[in-house]
């Protein structure tokens, strides 16, 4: 954060414009939040296609075990999921709380 | 036998139970009996506004697993390939959905957000191992579970319809 805010101040010092620290150093906690949030949804989305491209190849190869593979990659997805849901709470207590 | 059967994944439903909704509805009554120990840990950490974002949280993650399930069990019925477009699809909609009601409520005074996001995280993921047990337990016993059957009722009509008119 440190590094995002001294990149935000020499940016504005290079446009000229005045910015106090403080004011940075807030632009760049909203920045870090928004890549926190932004970095934590692509995960979870590779891996649900990933969970889902195999669960259908299961249930394709072996339609009898269809119950058994959506009961797992059902599952699975919402496991996943919570990594989104810990970026997305990460980044509304960096930017909010 | 038939050697030119072409299974393809447009073609393929499952037309019998769906498991999710059964998942589901555990979940969401695992929820509820957990409901009154969250809040009212919540209550005794942060008082009054801990407390209604604990109810709040847990609101959002039974929503979240509810409108999960139903996407995929409506859409398993008409093909696994909708199924898989309508999950990817709706996991940035839930997420969309999670934060917009977020948002709208962050300055409410009766909500703090770190009770709402740990209520969150820890609901979901609690709920999710606790019916994971459940779960691991039928899959290595399948015979405890009376509608194992249900797996059986993949709908090939489709596929013997193409490879008939093939």
């Amino acid at each position: 954060m440190e590094a995002l805010a001294t990149i935000a101040r020499i940016a504005a010092e290079a446009g000229d414009a005045v910015v106090d620290p403080a004011t940075a150093k807030n632009t760049a906690a909203a920045a870090s939040a928004g890549y926190a949030y932004g970095l934590a949804a692509i995960g979870p989305g590779i891996g649900i296609g990933i969970i889902f491209g195999k669960a259908i190849e299961s249930m394709a190869r072996q339609p009898e075990a269809a119950g058994m593979v959506r009961t797992t990659m059902f599952l699975g997805v919402a496991f996943t999921e919570a990594l989104a849901l810990i970026g997305f709470v990460a980044f509304i207590l960096l930017k909010f709380a | 036998m038939n050697n030119n059967v072409n299974p393809s994944v447009l073609a393929m439903r499952d037309t019998g139970p769906s498991p999710e909704a059964e998942i589901t509805r555990d979940i969401v009554k695992r929820g509820l009996i957990a409901a009154p120990v969250l809040i009212g840990a919540s209550w005794l950490i942060w008082g009054d506004a801990g407390a209604w974002s604990s109810a709040y949280g847990l609101g959002l993650v039974l929503c979240n697993f509810m409108i999960a399930a139903g996407l995929v069990a409506t859409t398993a019925r008409i093909s696994y390939a909708l199924m898989m477009a309508a999950t990817l699809f709706g996991y940035i909609l839930r997420l969309g959905i999670v934060a917009l009601a977020v948002m709208l409520v962050r300055n409410e005074p009766w909500v703090d957000l770190v009770a709402l996001g740990l209520t969150l995280i820890v609901t979901h993921l609690g709920l999710l191992f606790w019916e994971m047990r459940y779960v691991s337990a039928t899959l290595a016993f399948p015979g405890l579970r009376p509608d194992a059957s249900s797996s059986t009722t993949v709908s090939t009509d489709n596929l013997s319809k193409e490879s008939a008119s093939a």
